[in-house]
């Protein structure tokens, strides 16, 4: 009957292993080439590493899911990206710099070579890790919710969430960075394709875009505003600043901004990435228009799968299905390798005196499969909003923030010790707000929260343990 | 004074300005209104970009 959703899917899944497949055999992999790529991606890869990484599953099943089920407050996901590139133009040329200076290859990298200690390495880089298992569980939980939906049911959650697992860990064991950019190529075009189409046809189907929001304005009062669950005002503020500056705090982004030719890229890029922004739109839209064409959902992260297979014929529902595959594939096998990469590099190796370059290579493969087994064990228990398990990484990830800033613009005002404190502070701050269930208080994102009291620790604490001054001078000038 | 001071224009729009703009309505190109404030301010803030781009100094060399 319905056979054509799945075989196009599968499809998907098969011709990404095998573009993964080719772009390993052009060149010979150690961790390096694994990670970084060589440092020969050009202005277009860059381009697309960075622009792929907006087009998620959180973007795509998440931003839709929290259109239909929470409405308003959706357009902070419109301009986190906006202030994010605005950043990035200050922010990321000096990173880069310095990086290519020291010959950097991953983020605790270049904590270690700031502060000249292994053991701040190690913390950020069990943060970063424990960042990504969120983001890993957003991106497997879409992933299994589109093999789910497109089998109409027969293939159950628990085994769909336990194939997307296997398909992402199978993909990074077998293509590394360069099958992430090629298999990026592909979905950045179909996954533009598709969101342009359903963001336009669902609105038309249920009567046009202007009729669309004035019948759900209508049905439910302040459901298009700020303030919609608590999220108002300054929630927006605050989640916005919060990851606008923490977007770029992601080990894998943080990683990817070394692998640019040159720092001027950057700078460019925040130009025209804003306005990759504005395909978002789309997406939302057909989240709204979800709301009229099937309501009352259980789990808001369904919403633009099931009006796609309520409206269109089972072979486009497939398609659709097939670019919200890779939508999780590429950004998911990047976390998943940058979990990795980190475990093996970053904690294992400077833990365990002498490892050689192939010991440290198999126990990145290892923790690859490790990280996806823990990450699937979550997805299993938790049927949280895409968005929220993407805020609760972010949450985490901002706690690099204060440091970072400090130690490109004013190396003299962060201590090796203040920036452990600030870290652990922040950190802990979130965890506890995560353990007791809180993600707003007094109205402001709790990560922001954490951000500030971290801020202040690090100021005060550096204050009084000043770092010798030989290494202060070695600040980067922006 | 450095042209890198445009910035704080869509800073200011889009976490000021977003206080007044917390409406449903008027329906605006198809938007609700805060939905299609945001996107101006994008784009906003795409242009202000270029222009920095433009004038910055250090991306002469």
């Amino acid at each position: 009957m319905h056979k054509s959703p799945m075989v196009i899917i599968f499809a998907t899944i098969l011709i990404s292993l095998i573009l993964g497949m080719l772009a390993r055999r052009k060149k010979k992999m150690d961790l390096e080439q694994w990670s970084v790529g060589g440092r020969g991606f050009g202005v277009m890869f860059v381009f697309l590493l960075l622009a792929g990484e907006i087009y998620t599953t959180f973007t795509f099943l998440g931003g839709s899911g929290w259109a239909y089920g929470t409405g308003g407050p959706t357009v902070y996901i419109l301009a986190y990206g906006a202030v994010a590139y605005l950043f990035s133009y200050f922010l990321l040329p000096p990173i880069w710099r310095y990086a290519k200076e020291h010959n950097l290859i991953s983020q605790p990298d270049f904590f270690i070579k700031m502060f000249d200690s292994k053991w701040l390495g190690i913390l950020v880089a069990v943060v970063g890790v424990v960042a990504i298992i969120p983001y890993l569980q957003s991106q497997m939980t879409g992933l299994g919710l589109i093999v789910e939906t497109a089998s109409y049911g027969t293939i159950s959650q628990p085994i769909s969430i336990g194939i997307a697992m296997i398909v992402l860990a199978v993909y990074v064991t077998i293509s590394g960075i360069h099958g992430t950019a090629w298999t990026a190529v592909l979905k950045d075009i179909l996954i533009v394709i598709v969101v342009l189409f359903i963001g336009i046809a669902l609105p038309i189907h249920v009567g046009g875009f202007h009729d669309m929001f004035t019948k759900i304005n209508q049905e439910k009062p302040g459901f298009l505003t700020l303030g919609n669950g608590g999220m108002g005002i300054p929630w927006f503020i605050s989640t916005v600043a919060m990851t606008g500056l923490g977007f770029y705090m992601w080990p894998h982004a943080f990683g990817a901004v070394y692998t640019a030719k040159h720092e001027r890229i950057f700078r460019r890029n925040a130009i025209f990435l804003p306005l990759y922004q504005l395909v978002l739109l789309f997406v939302f839209f057909a989240g709204f228009a979800a709301i009229l064409v099937v309501p009352n959902l259980q789990n808001s992260n369904l919403a633009l799968l099931a009006a796609v297979q309520k409206v269109f014929p089972a072979w486009v529902a497939g398609i659709i299905g097939g670019a919200g595959v890779l939508t999780a594939i590429v950004p998911g096998s990047l976390m998943l390798m940058s979990a990795g990469t980190l475990i093996a590099e970053n904690i294992y190796r400077p833990l365990s005196k002498g490892a050689t370059d192939a010991k440290v290579q198999i126990v990145a493969r290892v923790f690859v499969w490790i990280v996806a087994a823990v990450t699937f064990l979550f997805s299993l228990q938790s049927n949280a909003a895409i968005v929220s398990l993407l805020l609760m990484g972010y949450d985490f990830v901002s706690q690099f923030f204060p440091t970072v800033l400090l130690a490109i613009f004013a190396r003299g005002a962060v201590s090796k010790v203040g920036a452990f404190a600030g870290i652990l502070v922040g950190v802990g701050l979130v965890v506890y707000f995560t353990l007791s269930g809180q993600s707003i208080l007094w109205g402001v994102n709790i990560g922001f929260w954490s951000m500030l009291g971290n801020m202040i620790v690090v100021l005060i604490v550096s204050a009084l343990t000043r770092d010798a001054s030989s290494k202060v001078r070695e600040t980067v000038t922006a | 004074m450095s042209v890198r001071w445009l910035t704080i224009i869509p800073m200011i729009g889009i976490f000021i300005g977003v206080i007044f703009a917390n409406h449903a309505t008027p329906i605006v190109l198809g938007m609700p209104f805060l939905f299609f404030y945001m996107v101006v301010w994008i784009v906003l803030t795409s242009v202000c970009m270029a222009i920095v781009y433009k004038f910055d100094p250090t991306n002469k060399e």
